[in-house]
């Protein structure tokens, strides 16, 4: 192909806004990242900045020392992550084989089942009631591993259609005619050879877990059960009372962590991501492009 | 059909046993999803019925005496339902209108570019906030518009010579602040989308455009847009099913749950924790969440309806 001028301006225009795009990206981020680094004193009394006087390492001293609660926060959500994406792929992937094979008596019936979820649901309201007055989930575990995150529709649907269209057919005959059982097939063909759906699936079961701080909104008020996500909100929470009390209430016992604290908290909250996301930006974009994102 | 209706009843009985002996392991694997979906969403479906009564906390949901229409008049009597809907149209609206214009025009300017890296770049860096929690997400916005160390008051206000705002009682800039914040976040998604969409079109009608002496904007306007329609169409549409629904996060927490900005902050979903939670006034809370599950469900329909009569394989069913 021929390039014109025209492509190269058109080109260069290209560049110049996608990194604006970038910068108004990225700049947040970079200012919560300073921001953690930055001395207390100069946070109070200039406020944040990108460029600050004053560095200091305290906040991470803090964090590292005396963060507890902090760091058992931020276990909780490595423990729910890990044992929820598991159970969500596991699962998932289970309904998914089975929904996919030929002949399955019943087959449509549960497929509607599976995604008529999709179209229609109860809601907060008796999703939280069936939960705490049937299920008793408040304040355990499995309140935080549970609702809403455990299985999803779009995702047993997405791993149906790979296995039954990515998977040739003649493999699966070709086991069944060596006597293979519905339980080998799953553990040693659906398994291996659906693995790039089944790491996409992951990566967003695994992300909705390690951002949900609804489960714990709803279901945890014990803060030594918090998860990161959650702690981080009950923070900012806390500031906008004492923010908004009159001084008649001073007596209040709030602690609130200070400026750069809270920005190395939420900082260490996000590590994870930054640290996955160079490798496994692919099977991100793919996912979405495929429609892995729950509505 | 006619075949088996022959058989003797004892080779009827062996088939069947037959039959459960094969599919037994795959309904044993189907097993724990199904019995998930059934606590999780066909038990709150039921408990549904919660909006006709009075909830009474000893007797449960489903002993609770009926009430009829009492919650809905409750709520419907009140400013509020007006509101909330409103706010959640109307955010939602525009937040498809944004992302749509300027994912498809992100999208483009990240097509132009053949450096293989920087694209690269590019698309990973816009995507990026869409995968960080909008708890993080409040955080960064608290930076900026903190009243007493915020970044816009601190350094781009006060040098200025201006008088700060109080960002968090001034109802005037929200709509603005919602908007920016929702696209910062989500805008990168759509733009994955449209990049999809635009990888699909055929090169050789770019080829042959060039060859007619077509430039840059007029290959966009006659190719790249007419091709990227039913792209873009079937993702308003699917977003239009859902603008019942708001993101509870951005409504509630972005803001901080300040009371001074309920009037253009409070949502469906923000109205119904509150009443739910905070008030603790399970009639409303239940009829305003029953309001959003039905007229969510007819917008679905509706809209996948129309997905589906101009582009069958893209359509939910």
């Amino acid at each position: 192909m021929i390039r014109t001028r025209g492509d190269k301006t058109f080109e260069a225009v290209s560049h110049i806004v996608m990194i604006l795009v970038t910068l108004c990206v990225i700049l947040p981020f970079i200012l919560l990242v300073v921001s953690s680094f930055t001395d207390e004193s100069e946070l109070v009394a200039h406020g944040y900045s990108f460029f600050p006087k004053k560095l200091s390492l305290e906040s991470y001293r803090y964090l590292f020392k005396k963060g507890g609660s902090i760091m058992r926060a931020y276990g909780t959500t490595i423990l729910v992550t890990l044992v929820g994406t598991a159970l969500h792929v596991t699962m998932g992937s289970m309904l998914a084989f089975a929904l996919s094979m030929k002949g399955l008596p019943g087959k449509r019936f549960w497929s509607f089942y599976v995604f008529f979820t999709m179209l229609f649901n109860g809601g907060l309201v008796p999703t939280y009631l069936t939960y705490t007055n049937m299920l008793h989930v408040k304040n355990t575990f499995f309140g935080l591993l549970v609702p809403n995150l455990m299985l999803c529709a779009i995702h047993v649907l997405l791993m149906r259609s790979y296995f039954s269209t990515s998977i040739p057919d003649a493999i699966y005959e070709a086991a069944e005619i060596d006597g293979a059982g519905i339980f080998t097939i799953y553990s040693r063909i659906v398994l291996p050879l659906g693995k790039p759906i089944i790491v996409t699936i992951s990566l967003f079961a695994g992300l909705d877990y390690w951002n949900d701080w609804l489960n714990g909104l709803y279901f945890i008020s014990d803060q030594k059960k918090y998860g990161i996500q959650t702690m981080l909100f009950r923070i900012l929470e806390d500031i906008r009372v004492l923010a908004s009390a009159s001084l008649g209430s001073a007596g209040m016992n709030i602690k609130i962590p200070s400026v750069s604290i809270r920005m190395a908290i939420a900082f260490v909250a996000i590590i994870p991501i930054i640290i996955i996301y160079p490798f496994l930006q692919k099977y991100f974009q793919d996912g979405i492009a495929l429609g892995a994102v729950k509505g | 059909m006619k075949q088996s209706s022959t058989l003797p009843p004892e080779r009827k009985a062996q088939r069947r046993r037959n039959k459960l002996k094969k599919w037994a392991p795959a309904y044993l694997l189907m097993l724990p999803g199904v019995v998930y979906f059934f606590i999780n969403n066909y038990i709150p479906i039921t408990g549904l019925v919660v909006a006709f009564k009075k909830y009474r906390v000893d007797t449960g949901i489903y002993l609770s005496p009926w009430v009829g229409l009492k919650n809905f008049e409750f709520l419907f009597a009140t400013n509020d339902a007006f509101v909330i809907t409103r706010n959640t149209l109307l955010y939602n609206l525009a937040f498809i209108l944004v992302n749509m214009v300027l994912g498809i025009a992100f999208a483009i300017f990240i097509c132009e570019v053949s450096n293989k890296w920087l694209k690269k770049i590019y698309q990973s860096a816009i995507l990026f906030p869409f995968l960080i929690s909008i708890i993080i997400v409040s955080y960064i916005v608290f930076a900026f518009l903190s009243v007493d160390n915020g970044l816009i008051n601190k350094s781009l206000l006060e040098p200025l010579g201006m008088d700060s705002v109080a960002w968090y009682t001034e109802q005037k800039y929200w709509p603005a602040i919602l908007i920016i914040v929702n696209t910062w976040k989500t805008v990168g998604y759509s733009c994955i989308l449209y990049i999809a969409g635009i990888a699909g079109i055929d090169r050789a009608l770019y080829e042959a455009a060039e060859i007619d002496g077509a430039g840059k904007l007029r290959q966009i306007c006659s190719i790249t847009i007419p091709c990227l329609m039913p792209t873009i169409i079937t993702i308003v549409l699917l977003n239009i099913g859902h603008v019942f629904y708001a993101n509870f996060g951005l409504f509630y927490q972005v803001p901080m749950n300040s009371g001074a900005l309920f009037d253009v902050t409070n949502v469906i979903d923000t109205y119904v924790y509150r009443a739910l939670l905070k008030i603790g006034n399970i009639g409303m809370a239940s009829a305003a969440g029953f309001y959003q599950s039905l007229v969510g469900f007819i917008l679905v329909l509706v809209s996948n309806g129309i997905v589906r009569r101009f582009s069958r394989e893209n359509a939910l069913f």
